[in-house]
């Protein structure tokens, strides 16, 4: 009984040693950037995610004209715009509706239409206009207002952040107090009131003041980890070495915090795009006639019965854009954790026990 | 620790008071209440405008009109808040005191089962860390994250609530639907239980066969048109919940906490008609109130008389056994009220509403009734803000867990040959809990903040439709007032969950910081 409990203990340790070994031969020689990505690029799902965002941004900005700095005009390679009011398409749709989708998935010899887009793919609103150059408008409208209260949020959360968790005292008592009277008034109700005073003015002005809004909850995540990252010794190392505080926070500091700013910033921005959809819908976001995926479902909401793809489609791109920013962040965070170890896997581990053996037999 | 609260509360003015200010001068100047009113055609439409000013005091410049405002909320301190009077003439307190009682239903039955339900699946995704049950649970919890709630808001009064209703003019599940929602429960209980393949495959085929024969025979016998559950299914129901209850608080190897709990399942048992006697005699919540306390106070002089030594998580666990077993008695005769329900004129056979609050047609059918209308018109937002909200919970737990059964004590507590029931429940289970109590007061009175959407998705009025209302008609005071009951809320929460911290976690000390 004694003896084969030691023998399972012996087991264990060299399975674990096992696995270190293999960890620890596959991240030899390599710098950290370079170990972060590796195990970034390893994260299946993050990768599918950020294939499924790059297509949907390549998707959505190729497909309408493009105003390159309100010059040069690039042409997009859909033929309808938001603007256009193409006849509405009667007959040949599901319980006698108007403007039905004319996109298919099952081909000829299926008894369907073929694999192809037709001329509304995602069917036509109330007056005709094309769904799919509608719905494109509306998720180039989220995906920049997402970029853009991603940036002024990361930019103001960080600042704030690293100068009160680095300079402590008055000025932290100062910021965080600050800090803490944004973070009284709740998101949707300040985001209801920018966006009510501010929606007129076009989306872009939106996303800057919710921007301005939106940074609280990642500057105190920065002031924490500034607030540890100060007392350790490579920086009292730099300080002796008479590094200047300036080059202490951008060189020696910032690049140990960057894993959580940018994990946090993801998760900003997937917050952003459903704030956003989210005022849309109540009517406090982007107005008409600008588009909004928010809108379009607020509008279309009560077709829903009898033309469902005015509710459906804007709803699966929102999902997606989501969906795929958290994933990314969670891989993101799985890359930058130190302490996250992959799972090696049974053929791996058996091929470095052979390799252990082999190496025993030959010495 | 006095000191710290209140220097704790004194900041707090200070930041209520300074973003009230902004909020209230930014709301002034964004628009003119009395702009609709000018460019009306009524014939005394001069008069109106000096009246409505007059009311609100439009004369005075926002900056100044701030300190009226603040004038007559501060009269909170001496018992006699004034929030001013809303545009339509009602005053802004009493339009307050109707919605809160709304908003806070709407979000507390939510909160309660997001919590629960996120906190149990996050602690068995934890345990079965890289399972496959773990995988599609951190899936959906992600997918649950990225739904804008007034989507699945219409998907579920779509497929939900028509669906159901129209299921219920001839209720026969389909053959198809039997067999998959055996697959699904069979997949879902193997995945939880775990275990090697035979253990898999065994739990698989019982839940599957279980849960298609549940489904059969309630189809067959008519049963979800008339439900309820009778003495014996709550008989054999507590039973069961006071094995589950035992194993969880103490073990079963506690055999006075056992007998205790098994007593208590009996007296629920016994208890099945007298109760439902007094349900139907005396219809009100005090009935209620009192079996409650009746049923608790048994609990504790029967797990006194059966236990000898450490007693205290003996009553703990026969009063919680007590407990949700007189809850299956309050639900059995809410199934009995079902069938009288569904046959009142106001519902005639489609109990699952899309919007409102409740039925306004529905006459005074007695307690019973009209509380069931309340629960079936909560029944469709509570799953929506549900569904949003458990998946942080999930996360959140499944995260807390994993990074607490990587601690020496629980090693420690393993070495000492601990079952794995105590590591889990006793020494990690409420380490997990330390962080997850602050968020959850935090994250409460976010929600009720939050409820915005919902409540204009689902047609309800409360704080967010009067916030709404107040925004749209820049009406000042209505913002207002939503904005000092929310703002006082968050600001609250964050103060109880920095002191609950503290006094949940010794090592954390109050008043070493800001």
């Amino acid at each position: 009984m004694a003896f084969s409990f030691k023998k399972k203990v012996e087991a264990a340790e060299v399975s674990t040693s096992g696995e270190n070994a293999i960890a620890n031969k596959e991240i030899e020689g390599l710098s950290q950037g370079q170990i972060v990505r590796r195990r970034f690029f390893r994260h299946r799902a993050a990768m599918i995610s950020l294939v499924t965002i790059i297509s949907i941004t390549v998707l959505v900005f190729t497909a309408l004209d493009f105003k390159l700095f309100g010059v040069w005009k690039v042409p997009g390679w859909w033929k309808w715009t938001p603007e256009d009011l193409p006849e509405l398409r009667f007959g040949d749709c599901p319980n006698d509706t108007v403007g039905c989708p004319t996109i298919s998935f099952r081909p000829k010899f299926l008894g369907g239409n073929g694999i192809g887009f037709g001329d509304h793919p995602f069917g036509q609103d109330d007056i005709g206009r094309d769904f799919f150059a509608l719905v494109m408008k509306g998720t180039q409208r989220s995906l920049s207002v997402m970029l853009v209260i991603g940036v002024i949020g990361a930019t103001i959360g960080t600042v704030v952040g690293s100068i009160s968790g680095f300079y402590r005292g008055k000025v932290d008592a100062i910021l965080m107090r600050f800090t803490d009277f944004i973070i009284t008034i709740p998101a949707i109700i300040i985001g209801s009131v920018v966006g009510f005073h501010f929606g007129n003015l076009g989306a872009m002005f939106l996303a800057f003041y919710l921007g301005l809004f939106a940074w609280t909850g990642l500057s105190r995540l920065v002031r924490g980890e500034f607030l540890t990252l100060r007392e350790r010794e490579f920086v009292d190392a730099a300080r002796v070495a008479g590094a200047s505080n300036r080059r202490i926070i951008f060189k020696h500091i910032l690049p140990n915090a960057v894993g959580v700013i940018i994990v946090s910033v993801t998760l900003l921005m997937s917050g952003a795009i459903l704030l956003e959809t989210a005022l849309s819908y109540i009517g406090f976001g982007v107005v008409e006639p600008d588009v909004s995926l928010g809108l379009l479902i607020n509008k279309y909401q009560d077709s829903f019965t009898t033309r469902p793809w005015l509710f459906w489609y804007p709803g699966i791109f929102i999902i997606s854009i989501a969906l795929s920013i958290n994933f990314i962040g969670d891989g993101l965070r799985d890359a930058f954790d130190p302490r996250q170890r992959r799972r090696i896997s049974k053929k791996e581990r058996q091929e470095s026990a052979t390799a252990r053996k082999l190496a025993q037999a030959n010495d | 620790m006095a000191a710290f609260i209140l220097r704790r509360l004194g900041v707090l003015g200070v930041i209520l008071f300074g973003s009230s200010f902004i909020l209230y001068n930014l709301a002034a100047i964004s628009g003119d209440p009395t702009a609709d009113l000018k460019l009306s055609n009524d014939p005394n439409r001069d008069f109106l405008v000096a009246s409505l000013t007059r009311e609100l005091q439009l004369d005075v410049p926002p900056p100044a009109r701030y300190f009226l405002w603040l004038k007559g909320v501060l009269g909170v301190f001496v018992g006699n808040p004034d929030f001013g009077m809303s545009r339509d003439g009602s005053t802004v307190a009493h339009s307050l005191a109707l919605a809160i009682p709304v908003t806070i239903r709407l979000v507390l039955a939510a909160t309660i089962f997001a919590i629960i339900l996120g906190i149990s699946i996050g602690i068995i995704t934890a345990l079965r860390q890289y399972s496959r049950f773990d995988y599609s649970m951190t899936f959906f919890s992600f997918l649950m994250f990225s739904l804008p709630i007034f989507w699945v808001a219409v998907l579920l009064k779509e497929y939900l609530a028509i669906s159901f209703n129209n299921f219920l003019q001839n209720p026969n599940v389909p053959i198809g639907w039997i067999i998959g929602i055996g697959l699904v429960s069979g997949i879902f209980w193997a995945s939880i239980i775990g275990g090697d393949r035979r253990k898999f495959w065994m739990t698989f085929g019982a839940a599957g066969t279980i849960a298609s024969g549940l489904i059969a025979f309630f189809s067959l016998t008519g049963w979800f048109l008339d439900p309820s559950l009778g003495p014996i299914v709550v008989g054999a129901m507590a039973v069961g919940i006071a094995y589950g209850v035992t194993q969880l608080s103490v073990g079963l190897i506690n055999k006075a906490a056992l007998k205790s709990s098994l007593t208590m399942a009996a007296v629920t048992f016994v208890a099945y008609y007298p109760a439902n006697w007094l349900f139907d005699k005396f219809p009100n919540p005090f009935t209620i109130i009192l079996l409650a306390s009746l049923n608790i106070t048994i609990a504790v002089f029967v797990a006194l008389a059966f236990s000898k030594i450490d007693r205290g998580p003996i009553v703990r666990t026969s009063v919680l056994t007590a407990f949700i077993a007189g809850g299956l008695l309050i639900v059995d005769k809410f199934m009995q009220t079902w069938k009288p329900y569904m046959e009142t004129d106001a519902i005639n056979y489609r109990p699952v509403p899309t919007v409102g609050q409740r039925s306004d047609l529905l006459g005074d059918e007695g307690w019973w009734i009209s509380n069931l209308d309340v629960a079936t018109h909560l029944f469709l937002p509570t799953l929506a803000l549900t569904l949003i909200s458990f998946a942080g919970y999930i996360r959140y737990s499944r995260g807390t867990l994993l990074e607490v059964l990587n601690q020496d004590y629980i090693r420690t507590a393993r070495a000492k040959g601990l079952t794995e029931r105590t590591v889990i429940m006793r020494h990690a289970f409420r380490n997990t809990m330390i962080p997850l109590t602050t968020i959850m007061v935090v994250d409460f009175a976010g929600v009720v903040g939050g409820a915005l959407i919902t409540e204009s998705v689902f047609g309800w009025s409360g704080m967010g439709t009067l916030f709404r209302q107040g925004l749209l008609g820049y009406d000042l005071n209505l913002l207002m007032g939503v904005f000092f009951i929310t703002a006082t809320l968050s600001v609250v929460a964050n103060l109880i969950a920095d002191l609950l911290y503290s006094a949940l976690d010794p090592r954390i000390r109050v008043g070493s910081g800001a």
